[in-house]
């Protein structure tokens, strides 16, 4: 076989989005007045220039095959002209300029057995990261996760019921590549990296791993008289860290990875500024095929959310007005010492007042 | 040829319920698509997740893949149960740049598609948590294969590896009347500029840009980008004064003064006796909560411009940080202006390559060598914009104090 004729790549970079673009959104591109929600997960954009835009917002199982990927540009060559918009958070979003087409794409895109919903008020699709299926140090599924917790949160996406938008993440690893969120599940491990010692000389650059530990616990140290790694399990957080640089140090654990449920994560600047999630629960069993136990904390923590919330609160907003100590009772969780941060500018977060709620 | 099919008892039950399941879709790739390679490459593929799920751990280990005349933009994926699921032994998934705010239309989605089935396993996410549309699985041979087929039709990869990444920008002036500066221009000319330092990672570690085109921040780029451009405005917010009449009118005086008046963080809105607003502009921090909850009446001004934030990233190594106000304002009017941004970012990019640790974020470097180190840096002169309050501790030299003064107000007659 001749070997094939190397060209060099045509270096495009971002492409132009302006030839993919709805006509009607290029046309008035920047000249937008207003937007209404005429129901969950429609929404009716209006220009200055009196044209408007419907947007029909649906939720995929985000890994798509070729017949699924087919099926949804299908639906958009049917109803939308031929184009179609995606989220940050991995929904799917058809436009159309004539209002009378919604009903009748609505039902294609349900028919096709993908979900209508995602704006406003709703529980958007989860936004999450690559676990077993792909990723090299993951300690969960994200997409299984993610789809059984979909399964039971399809109410709360085709509805707007909750106090203002709720959006959750999952990470497959400490990383946490999944993002920030008002609620984040998240991998937690547990136990120190367990050793195998034979192969860290081979694949392992020392001195970068040892670079790499966030506090300082790993040594090089020559082990059965070959050059290999230590840690000092006292200091060792269990953060993963060394694991992507030196995969001989494997940090995942079938029975010592657990989910850890964080709270309070939110990106937008409107009414606080933004915030950092804040961890409320863990120990939580990393349980495939369907997760059952991160799944009831999450809905016990969303119930609370829409009982306890007033309007335009997140769920970090909320939480803050009714004090955290309030919170882990409403929610029916222990603080422990866990709880309390110890990590750089730890003291921020003490409470330096006797600003208390009996 | 029949294929002997993995038994997968527990990836099945992800079949159950009723959102959209992944493993369904997975399977119609093992039994329905004609081509064979693709239909052992995929049981193979669901052989080993079903393996991960068993024994709870992942069996993909990284490498070195590229396509010729890049260094990256390939996520390598070698198999360390090939023996028992051969066929999906190499799984690399390839990274592609998507257009700027992520349109497309379903004849470009299937060129991609068709492409995919010739070279691919036929599995694709839109998009990853940085950006990119993930073709996910393909031998080292056909990665190249792929690449050159889609590169022909204008399309190029992401990054990945220590590099300027993919670049993300919020849907904004294409359908948001939120908008408040252009962003597909600010994010193909930042990205695009670094072109070369995308496919061929020579930083100390990852740089992102993230355009977001008001407060609201949809992209998520004040939490996530090394270089984060969200837009605002400085003269007053507009007020359709009889559109907001009607709202309160439909609503009631009492939902607008729960939701709209004391909620605004820094008290700039009152309810005038006739229902019409008042907004005090100078307090107004553009936090954009009351155009959310009446985006009929309210609007951005006119004299719209960016706020730079510099040094967002998750946890590894020294814990999460936010971008931090670098440049309050710029206006994005002028070619000039837009040069300005990219110079900016150039000017960052190159002092964060001198001075930045190996693997240390922008942010990282900031908070080790402090930011007026950086500002100093990059040549930008300090603002109280840049900070929540002024410094504490009284442990600091100050023998320049009165020059800084003077250039202060030198500044400030000058503006
Ligand atoms: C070998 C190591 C790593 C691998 C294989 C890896 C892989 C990935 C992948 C696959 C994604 C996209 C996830 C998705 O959307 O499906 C991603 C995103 C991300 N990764 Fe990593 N990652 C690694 C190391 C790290 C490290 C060390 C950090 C942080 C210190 C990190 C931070 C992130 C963040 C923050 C994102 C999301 C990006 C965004 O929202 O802009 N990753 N990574
Ligand atoms: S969160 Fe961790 S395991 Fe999951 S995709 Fe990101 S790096 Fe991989
Ligand atoms: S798991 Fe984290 S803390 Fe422990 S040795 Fe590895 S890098 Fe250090
Ligand atoms: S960030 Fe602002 S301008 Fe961009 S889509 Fe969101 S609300 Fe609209
Ligand atoms: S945008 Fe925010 S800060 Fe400005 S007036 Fe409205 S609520 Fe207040």
């Amino acid at each position: 076989m001749m070997a094939k004729e190397m060209r060099e790549p045509i270096e495009t970079g971002c492409p132009d989005a302006f030839q993919y673009m709805h006509p009607v959104m290029r046309k008035n591109y920047g000249m937008w007045k207003f937007h209404e929600h005429p129901r969950p997960g429609v929404l009716r954009h209006v220009a200055y220039s009196g044209d408007e835009i419907w947007t029909v917002r649906a939720g995929t199982q985000r890994i798509l095959d070729l017949y699924t990927l087919r099926k949804l540009c299908d639906i958009g060559d049917q109803f939308a002209d031929g184009f179609v918009h995606f989220t940050i958070r991995s929904n799917i979003e058809y436009m159309v300029a004539d209002g009378s087409k919604v009903d009748g794409l609505i039902k294609a895109i349900e028919d096709a057995g993908f979900i209508v919903g995602g704006t406003k008020n709703s529980v958007t699709m989860i936004s999450h990261t690559q676990g077993w299926l792909h990723c090299d140090i993951p300690g969960t599924d994200a997409s299984g996760v993610v789809k059984s917790m979909m399964d039971e949160l399809i109410d709360e996406f085709r509805e707007c019921n909750m106090p203002n938008r709720v959006h959750i993440t999952t990470s497959c690893c400490q990383i946490n590549c999944g993002g920030q969120g008002d609620i984040a599940i998240n991998v937690q491990h547990t136990k120190p990296p367990k050793i195998n010692h034979d192969l860290v000389g081979n694949i392992c650059e020392r001195p970068s791993v040892v670079a790499r530990c966030p506090v300082a616990a790993i040594r090089p140290a020559m082990v059965n008289g070959k050059p290999s790694l230590e840690v000092d399990e006292k200091k060792c957080i269990c953060c993963g860290a060394c694991f992507p640089p030196c995969p001989p140090m494997q940090i995942n654990d079938a029975e010592h990875t657990k989910l850890a449920i964080w709270v309070g994560g939110n990106h937008s600047n409107a009414r606080g500024k933004p915030t950092f999630q804040k961890l409320v629960a863990a120990g939580i069993p990393n349980n495939p095929p369907r997760w059952p136990e991160a799944t009831a904390l999450v809905k016990r923590i969303l119930k609370a959310y829409k009982e306890g919330a007033r309007d335009w609160e997140r769920v970090g907003e909320w939480v803050e007005r009714i004090g955290w100590s309030r919170f882990f009772e409403e929610v029916e969780l222990p603080f422990t010492k866990y709880h309390i941060d110890n990590w750089r500018g730890a003291r921020k977060s003490f409470n330096a007042s006797n600003h208390i709620r009996f | 040829m029949a294929i002997e099919k993995h038994h997968t008892p527990m990836i099945d039950q992800l079949e159950s319920g009723p959102w959209p399941s992944f493993i369904t879709g997975i399977k119609r790739m093992r039994d329905e698509h004609p081509d064979g390679r693709i239909n052992e490459v995929v049981n193979d593929l669901l052989g080993q997740l079903e393996h991960s799920y068993e024994t709870r751990k992942g069996y993909w280990k990284g490498g070195t893949v590229s396509v010729y005349g890049y260094g990256g933009g390939i996520i390598p994926r070698f198999s360390e149960v090939a023996k028992a699921f051969p066929k999906s032994k190499e799984f690399h998934t390839i990274r592609v740049q998507p257009p700027a705010g992520n349109h497309y239309t379903t004849g470009m989605l299937r060129q991609l598609a068709d492409s995919w089935e010739k070279f691919g396993s036929g599995l694709v996410t839109f998009h990853g948590q940085t950006g990119n549309i993930m073709f996910i699985g393909t031998d080292t041979q056909r990665t190249q294969d792929f690449f050159d087929d889609i590169n022909d039709y204008g399309w190029d990869l992401g990054g990945a590896g220590p590099c300027v990444r993919t670049a993300m920008s919020c849907v904004g002036a294409a359908r948001c009347e939120m908008s408040c500066v252009n962003e597909q221009k600010a994010h193909r000319l930042l990205v695009n500029n670094f072109t070369d330092d995308v496919h061929r990672p020579a930083l100390p570690y990852k740089f992102k840009f993230k355009v977001s085109g008001c407060g609201n921040d949809c992209q998520n780029a004040i939490e996530r980008a090394d270089f984060a451009v969200i837009g605002t405005w400085r003269d007053d917010m507009k007020v359709d004064q009889e559109e907001f009449k009607k709202y309160v009118a439909e609503k009631g005086r009492q939902h607008v003064m729960d939701n709209i008046i004391t909620r605004c963080p820094t008290q700039a809105l009152a309810l005038n006796d006739d229902d019409s607003l008042k907004v005090n502009n100078r307090d107004c921090v553009r936090c954009m909560h009351c155009l959310n909850v009446v985006p009929k009446a309210l609007h951005p001004g006119d004299d719209k411009g960016v706020t730079i934030c510099i040094g967002g990233k998750r946890t590894l190594k020294i814990g999460d940080l936010m971008g931090t106000v670098v440049v309050p304002f710029k206006k994005l009017e002028t070619e000039e202006d837009w040069e300005s941004l990219v110079e900016m970012a150039e000017e960052i990019i190159e002092f964060w390559a001198e001075n930045a640790l190996e693997h240390e974020r922008c942010g990282e470097m900031i908070e080790r060598i402090g930011l007026v180190n950086f500002l100093e840096g990059i040549g930008i002169e300090p603002d109280a914009n840049m900070v929540n309050e002024p410094r504490q501790s009284s442990y600091v030299r100050m023998d320049g104090w009165d020059e800084a003064a003077e250039a202060y107000f030198a500044r400030k007659a000058e503006a």
